[in-house]
Parts: C-alpha cells; structure tokens; sequence
C-alpha cells in the first residue's frame, strides 16, 4: 500500500521518499590514546567520495597525550585510499591568540603552518595544546568537492585551541590540494605522541 | 490524506512533519558559461532566519576575475542594496615567498551599492576555481540590517603567479526592506562553470 499525501507519493515498494536534511552524519570516531585516526572512503561505513558536494570534519575536544613546544594537530589527504598521505597543497596560516594572564595578545600570518607546495602534514591549530585535563581543541573543517578530477581541492578550517602556555588560540587555515586526482582519505594526528582523546565527527553536505 | 498519530500530524500536505535536520538544501544553481547565477523570492523568504550558500569549483572565463555579490529587494529587477562591509584575506604563493595577512581596503564597501568582491583574482586555468561559503541572516527583516559572512578559498593567478587565498567578508546590507534576491557573477567575464547550493537552516 503506497501512502500518498496531496497526490505526492511518500511511501512505497519498501521505500520512504521524503527530503531529508542537508547536513548527514557519515562517521563519528573517538580517540583513545590512538596514533591517528582517519576516514577512508569504502571503510568502516565511510562515504569520502562524489556522493557530496562538500565534507565537514567537526573536532570536538582533541586532547594530547604528549605536552611539548611545536606539537601540532594536523591532517592531510590520501589519493590512494590511505596507503599514502602525502597530497601537494598550498595554503595560508593565521592565527589570534590572548594569554590568561593579559601578558599579550595578537593576531598574525604564521608562515611555518602554512604550505608551499609541500606534502606535509597541515597544522589544525597554533602552537600546541596543553596536557592538562582541562586543555584541548576544537573546531572545524571544510573540504570541498574531493572526488572531482578537474579542480584542486579547497579547503577551508578554523579551531580554537588552549594552549600549553594557557594562550586562547583561534586559528584559521586556507588552502587547496593541488591535485586534479580524487582525494578518497584524510588522516589527523599529532606531530608528536597520539591523540589521548577526541571525538571527530564527519558529515556530508548534500 | 493527513497521517495523524496519538495526535500529532506525521504527514500532510506532501510532507512529513518530522525533525529531519535543521540544514535544508532549496536549490541549486549550475553555471555554463553564464553571466551570473541568482536566488528569488521563491527561495529567499521569511522560511527560514539563516540562509547558506555554498560554492563549489566556481570558474571564471576570464582570468584573474573577482568572484562578486549583490542583494535585491524587488526580486532581481535591481542588485543595489547599499553595504557597508569589511574584506581581509590570508595569501600564500606556491613558492612561499609572498604571503600576508592583510586588509585590503580596496575590495571593502562604505555605503556603495556597488557589487562586493568575494574572491581576489581567481585564476582561470583548468584546475583553478573558488569555492567556500555565505551565511546570509535574517533576509526577510524589515527592522534589521541585513548582516552576512563569507569565507572562500581561491586558486588564484596574480601578475601570473600561483597563490592560495583566503578571503573573509563581513557586512550588512544596509536596508530594513526585506532582501529576496541575491546575484552572483565575475566582475568580468561569465562563470564558466560551477555550482552554487542554498540552503535554509532553522531556526526552530
């Protein structure tokens, strides 16, 4: 029996025809004391291809286990299906930052977070987070269109961050890998020492 | 036909009454060489409080084009609402010599009806594209500026050097007149290609 309202078709042969929202959770993972923590498409229930438009990663709580000067929290994306993270891109860095004990506070391009053409690891945040119980990260990030094989893939993040010397850090990255190859996997990790915990959630925008 | 259990409505009128997310795609619109793209009343409306625009690989046919933005308040016939607006970018070039966090007070608006630069110089070789976001709140007002945020990334070629840029917007359009229209086009040449999806969110 097919249920129809105001001569739309909503139910039928098994199936529900119904918009739905725009915003699809695809994966959520939670870090343990874990090296890194990817997304794969084809793996674990992960969609990382043309089936959207665009793909949001939110970062919620990302806690190091290893406190130290230059650890980052950082991502980059595989054409491979995750054999190889090592994708081109370009990119700018910046970042504004307040101290807890009002001894500073600015707002600058930071050219070491940036890339030029390299194929390392993109820092998420600036500087590095704390250890303490209470210190971690969050934010976002975009990438758009990471199936296509015409266009770079943009990308676009911002985290906020408490750092290791108690500074408030917003940091906002811009870039584009510079491949005309599908991107079909992203990695996140720490520079140094794993991810003692987080939950990262990954969503497709149709 | 409504469905109605235990006295609520699950389904009438064609739709489901259900919570389905509150980011609805509307439309959207792809660009074929076009000289712009735009949004009615007959998505721009009092629906919802926020709308989204995304913007995926758009393409300029001629190089070095600034992707741009106008609002209307008659439903298209006229893009010249006056904004007041802010324009910052982050840039980075392939070789990582020129790079800068700066405002650029040449691509920010005073009181101008002119249309509002989103993109610096995107480049239009065949990888090279602009894509990112619009957040456009509470249109339909008609006691409110009508505020909006942008923030795209670009494949850029400038005095024919490689960059990647970041561009943030700000502003309102300066109008209590409900704004139900929105046009999208290079400040030269058509959009070769492209796509832009809206979408409503919720408030409620």
């Amino acid at each position: 029996m097919a249920v129809i309202s105001a001569g739309t078709t909503l139910i039928d042969a098994g199936a529900i025809s119904v918009p739905t929202g725009a915003l699809i959770l695809i994966k959520s993972i939670t870090a343990s004391s874990s090296a890194s923590i990817s997304f794969v498409d084809g793996a674990s229930g992960v969609v990382f291809d043309g089936t959207y438009k665009s793909y949001i990663f939110k970062f919620i709580d990302v806690h190091p286990s290893t406190e130290a000067d230059n650890t980052v929290f950082h991502f980059q994306c595989s054409t491979d299906g995750g054999s190889n993270y090592n994708t081109t891109m370009t990119s700018s860095h910046f970042r504004a930052g307040n101290y807890e004990d009002d001894s500073d506070r600015f707002l600058s391009f930071n050219i070491t977070q940036a890339q030029s053409q390299d194929t390392d690891f993109a820092s998420l945040i600036n500087g590095s987070i704390g250890t303490d119980n209470d210190q971690s990260a969050s934010g976002f990030l975009q990438i758009f269109n990471p199936a296509d094989t015409t266009f770079v893939k943009h990308f676009i993040s911002r985290t906020n961050s408490h750092n290791l010397n108690n500074v408030s850090m917003v940091a906002y990255n811009g870039g584009y890998f510079n491949t005309t190859s599908a991107i079909d996997a992203i990695q996140f990790k720490f520079s140094a020492g794993d991810v003692d915990n987080a939950v990262i959630k990954m969503y497709g925008v149709t | 036909m409504a469905i109605i259990s235990d006295g609520t409505t699950i389904a009438d009128a064609a739709s489901f009454s259900v919570s389905l997310g509150n980011m609805v795609l509307l439309n959207t619109a792809t660009a074929s060489n076009s000289a712009s793209l735009s949004f009615n009343s007959t998505y721009i409306t009092s629906t919802y409080p926020i709308y989204k625009f995304e913007f995926i690989n758009i393409h300029p046919a001629t190089n070095s084009a600034y992707f741009q933005v106008n609002l209307s308040i008659d439903n298209g016939s006229n893009y010249n609402v006056t904004k007041t607006t802010t324009y910052y970018h982050a840039y980075n070039n392939e070789a990582g010599d020129a790079y800068a966090l700066n405002y650029d007070p040449a691509r920010d608006l005073t009181q101008s009806t002119s249309y509002q630069d989103i993109s610096y110089q995107t480049g239009n070789d065949n990888d090279q594209s602009t894509s990112g976001n619009l957040f456009l709140f509470d249109p339909s007002s008609t006691t409110f500026a009508k505020h909006f945020l942008i923030n795209i990334n670009t494949y850029s070629d400038v005095s024919g050097t490689d960059y990647s840029i970041n561009t943030y917007v700000g502003g309102y359009g300066n109008t209590t007149s409900a704004v139900n229209a929105i046009n999208f086009k290079f400040s030269s040449g058509n959009i070769g290609s492209g796509q832009i999806k809206l979408y409503g969110i919720k408030g409620s």
